[in-house]
C-alpha cells in the first residue's frame, strides 16, 4: 500500500467532501422531482471508500456494491457529471437514463454496480473474482454489501464457494446500523456480523469504518491476502449512515442523539482534524477546496439539467446483444 | 359504509382474521415495529404482541419457507413480502413447496398460507423494481392469485385468500396504498375466483385487473365522449380465472380489449385470448386486442417509462381498432 502521506489526508478531505455534498445535492434536486424513485444516500459512511480505494490498485482492482452507490464510481475514476445524469435519467448518464440511483456500472472504471436486490450482488462479485482467477489475473474484487444484506442465504452459499474454490475477494459488510428500520441486533442471536466468517474458516475481522487509516490498513491485508492466492477475507466495517434509508422516512426507529453521536466521530471532520493539528493546510486552504467542491457539484446539476432524455428506441437496444432481436409488440 | 384508504382495507382485513382465528400470524421485513414499510400493518404490533406480528431479517427463501413449514403443524400464515419482485428470492419455496405440499402429500397435507405484497411498476424504480409476475404465479398448479383494484375488494379478498385451505398469491400496488373507498361497516369476504363487471356497457369489453383497470377507467369516460359505450371486467382473481364473465360480456358486446401490466410474452392476456377464441370464435367481430408493458425490463428514465407502460390513450386506441374506427 502507497504510505498514507499529507497528500493522501488532503486527498481523502477533498474527495470525501465532494462525495458528501454530491449526495446533498441529489437530496435537494429530488425534492425539485429531477430525481425520482428511491434514492440511497451514502452520508456518513466516506471513510470506507476513501480508505478501500486507498488499498486498492485502481489500474486492476474492482468493486462491485448495492444500491447505496453513486458515489463509489466517482471514486474509481467515473465522472460524477455522469453518474448525476444518470440520475436525473438522462441519455448522457452512465447506463444512458436505463438504470437510475440505484444501477450506476462503468466498465472502463471496472465499477460492476448498482445492485436492488438485497443480497444479489454478492454471488456476482464472487464471480467477477472467480473470472479474474480463471484469467490468471491478480486483480482483487471488493463486494460490498450492507448489515441487512448479510442476513441473505446467499451470502453463505457464496462464503463457502469463496473459500472452496480460493477466490480472490475481499467481502465488505458495511455495517451501519440499519437496513431500513431494523437495527442489527434485531436479526441475529448476536450483533458481530464478521463472525459469520468464521465457520467458513475464511480470515475474517472488525473495523472502524469511521476513520479511513484503520480503513485502509485492514484492506491492504486483506487484497494482498487475495492478490498473492491467499484467498478471501471478511472484514466488517462499523460505520453509520446520517440519512434516513431512502428519502420517504421518518427515522422513527432511532433517536437525533444517537446521529449526533456518530457525527462526533465524522470521518470528514476527523481528517480535517488531523490536517489542522499537523498543519498539512490552513482553514483557508481548506476553505478553498470547500470552494472548489461546491462549484464541481454544480457543474454536475448544470450538466445533467442540460442534457437530452433518452431516444425512446434506446428501451430496446440495450436489452440484447443481438442486434435485431424480434420484440414483441406491446400496444397498437 | 365508512371510507378508507387500502392500506387500512389490508389491515382491517388481517386484524378482523387474527382475532377470530389465533392460528394465524403476520411474517414480513418491517412489518412490526415500523408498521409495515407501506404502513399496512400499522398497530397490529400493538394489537397481536411479537408472537403474532413478526419483523424477520432479509430472508425471503427462509421466512417464506418457515411459514410453510408452520402450515404443516396448524398454523395460517400471512407472509409479506415488501415487494413481489423480492419474492423472487424465496420463490422455491413458493413453487416447490407450498403449491405442491398438498399433492405430493396424497392429500394428507394442506397449506393454508397468504403471501402478500405490491406487485407491478411503481414510479421510476428502475428494472428490478417494477416487475408484475402474476402470470408466473398463475402458471402453477397449487396456488390461486388475487389481484384487487380498489378498497372494497381488497378487504373482502384478502378475508376470503386469509381463510381460504389453500395457498393464495394477494398482489397489492404501493400506488395504490393511500387510494380511499367505501367499505360496510361490519365485516364481508368476497368470493374468490369471481370476476365483477366494474362498469356496463354495450360495444366493447375492456378486460383488465389490478390498479392497472384505472387507465381503462380513464378511457372508457373519454370514449363516453364519443358515444362508444365500454363494458369493464375487473378479473379481481387469476387464477382461477372466471372465463364464463368474460365470455358472457363478449358474447354480448362481440369485441374485446385486454389490458394488463406485465410483459406481453404468454401472459394472463395470452390465456383469455385463448379461451375466448376457442369458446366465442362466432361472437367476435374483431381480433381481440391485448395492451401490455414493453418486451423490456423497466427503463428508469421518466420518458421511456412512460412508452413502457400502459396508459388511457392505448386503450382508447386498442378499442377504436376493435371498433374499426
Ligand atoms: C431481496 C430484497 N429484499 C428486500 C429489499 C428491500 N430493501 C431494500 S434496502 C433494504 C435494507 C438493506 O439494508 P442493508 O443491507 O443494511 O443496507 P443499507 O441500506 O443499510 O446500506 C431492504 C429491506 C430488497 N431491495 N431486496
Ligand atoms: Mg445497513
Amino acid at each position: 500500500m502507497q504510505k498514507i502521506t499529507k497528500e493522501t489526508y488532503i486527498k481523502w478531505y477533498e474527495d470525501m467532501l465532494f462525495w458528501r455534498k454530491f449526495e446533498d445535492k441529489l437530496a435537494a434536486v429530488y425534492i425539485q422531482q429531477k430525481v425520482r424513485g428511491f434514492l440511497h444516500l451514502y452520508n456518513g459512511q466516506e471513510a470506507v471508500l476513501a480508505g478501500a480505494l486507498h488499498a486498492m490498485d485502481l489500474s486492476k482492482d474492482k468493486m462491485i456494491t448495492a444500491y447505496r452507490n453513486h458515489v463509489q464510481p466517482i471514486g474509481m475514476g467515473v465522472d460524477p457529471k455522469r453518474v448525476m445524469a444518470e440520475l436525473f435519467g438522462k441519455a448522457t448518464g452512465t447506463s444512458q437514463g436505463l438504470g437510475g440511483s440505484m444501477h450506476i456500472f462503468s466498465k472502463e472504471h471496472r465499477f460492476y454496480g448498482g445492485h436492488g436486490i438485497v443480497g444479489g450482488q454478492i454471488p456476482l462479485g464472487a464471480g467477477i473474482a472467480f473470472g479474474d482467477k480463471y484469467h490468471d489475473s491478480d486483480a482483487v474484487t471488493l463486494c460490498c454489501f450492507g448489515d441487512g444484506a448479510a442476513r441473505q442465504g446467499s451470502l453463505h452459499e457464496t462464503f463457502n464457494l469463496a473459500m472452496l474454490w480460493n477466490l480472490p475477494v475481499v467481502f465488505v459488510c458495511e455495517n451501519n446500523g440499519y437496513a431500513m428500520g431494523t437495527s442489527v441486533k434485531r436479526t441475529a442471536s448476536h450483533e458481530d456480523i464478521y463472525k459469520l466468517g468464521l465457520g467458513y474458516e475464511m480470515p475474517c475481522a472488525p473495523v472502524d469504518g469511521m476513520n479511513p487509516i484503520k480503513v485502509a490498513e485492514a484492506f491492504d491485508e486483506a487484497i494482498q491476502r487475495a492478490r498473492t492466492g491467499g484467498g478471501p477475507t471478511f472484514l466488517e466495517l462499523k460505520t453509520y449512515r446520517y440519512r434516513g434509508h431512502s428519502m420517504s422516512d421518518a427515522q422513527h426507529y432511532r433517536t437525533k442523539a444517537e446521529v449526533e453521536e456518530y457525527k462526533k466521530i465524522d470521518p470528514i471532520s476527523q481528517v480535517k482534524d488531523v490536517i489542522l493539528s499537523k498543519k498539512y493546510a490552513t482553514e483557508a486552504d481548506l476553505k478553498k477546496i470547500d470552494a472548489d467542491v461546491k462549484k464541481r457539484v454544480l457543474e454536475c446539476e448544470k450538466f445533467a439539467d442540460e442534457s437530452p432524455y433518452p431516444d425512446k428506441s434506446v428501451m430496446y437496444d440495450v436489452v440484447y446483444e443481438q442486434e435485431d432481436y424480434p420484440f414483441l409488440q406491446h400496444k397498437i | 359504509m365508512r371510507t378508507i384508504q387500502f392500506r387500512e382495507a389490508i389491515c382491517e382485513a388481517m386484524s378482523e382474521e387474527m382475532r377470530r382465528d389465533e392460528s394465524i400470524y403476520l411474517m414480513g421485513e418491517e412489518v412490526a415495529e415500523y408498521n409495515g414499510a407501506y404502513k399496512a400493518s400499522k398497530g397490529m404490533l400493538d394489537e397481536f404482541g411479537a408472537k403474532r406480528v413478526i419483523d424477520t431479517p432479509i430472508a425471503e427463501l427462509g421466512f417464506a419457507g418457515i411459514a410453510v413449514g408452520s402450515t404443516m403443524t396448524g398454523n395460517r400464515p400471512i407472509v409479506e413480502y415488501m415487494t413481489f419482485n423480492f419474492s423472487l428470492v424465496g420463490i422455491d419455496q413458493i413453487i416447490n413447496n407450498a403449491a405442491k405440499i398438498r399433492q405430493m402429500s396424497g392429500g394428507q397435507f394442506k397449506c393454508p398460507i397468504v403471501f402478500r405484497g405490491p406487485t407491478g411498476s411503481a414510479g421510476q424504480l428502475g428494472a428490478t423494481h417494477s416487475q408484475a409476475f402474476e402470470s408466473w404465479f398463475a402458471n402453477t398448479p397449487g396456488l390461486k392469485v388475487i389481484v384487487p383494484s380498489n378498497v372494497y375488494d381488497a378487504k373482502g379478498l384478502l378475508k376470503a385468500a386469509i381463510r381460504d385451505d389453500d395457498p393464495v398469491i394477494f398482489m397489492e400496488s404501493e400506488q395504490m396504498y393511500g387510494d380511499k373507498g367505501e367499505v360496510p361497516d361490519g365485516e364481508y369476504v368476497l368470493p374468490i375466483g369471481v370476476a365483477d363487471i366494474k362498469r356496463e356497457g354495450t360495444d366493447v369489453t375492456i378486460v383488465s385487473f389490478g390498479k392497472i383497470i384505472k387507465e381503462a377507467y380513464k378511457a372508457a369516460d373519454e370514449l363516453q365522449k364519443e358515444g362508444i359505450s365500454c363494458e369493464i371486467i375487473d378479473l379481481r382473481t387469476v387464477r382461477p380465472l372466471d372465463i364464463n364473465a368474460v365470455l358472457d360480456s363478449v358474447k354480448k358486446t362481440n369485441r374485446l380489449v385486454i389490458l394488463e401490466e406485465a410483459w406481453p410474452f404468454g401472459n394472463v392476456s395470452t390465456e383469455i385470448t385463448y379461451q375466448v377464441q376457442a369458446q366465442a370464435f362466432d361472437y367476435l367481430d374483431a381480433p381481440i386486442v391485448k395492451i401490455n408493458t414493453a418486451d423490456t425490463p423497466a427503463p428508469y428514465s421518466p420518458e421511456l417509462l412512460a412508452e413502457w407502460l400502459p396508459n388511457s390513450n392505448d386503450v382508447v386506441k386498442a378499442v377504436k381498432k376493435v371498433m374499426y374506427k
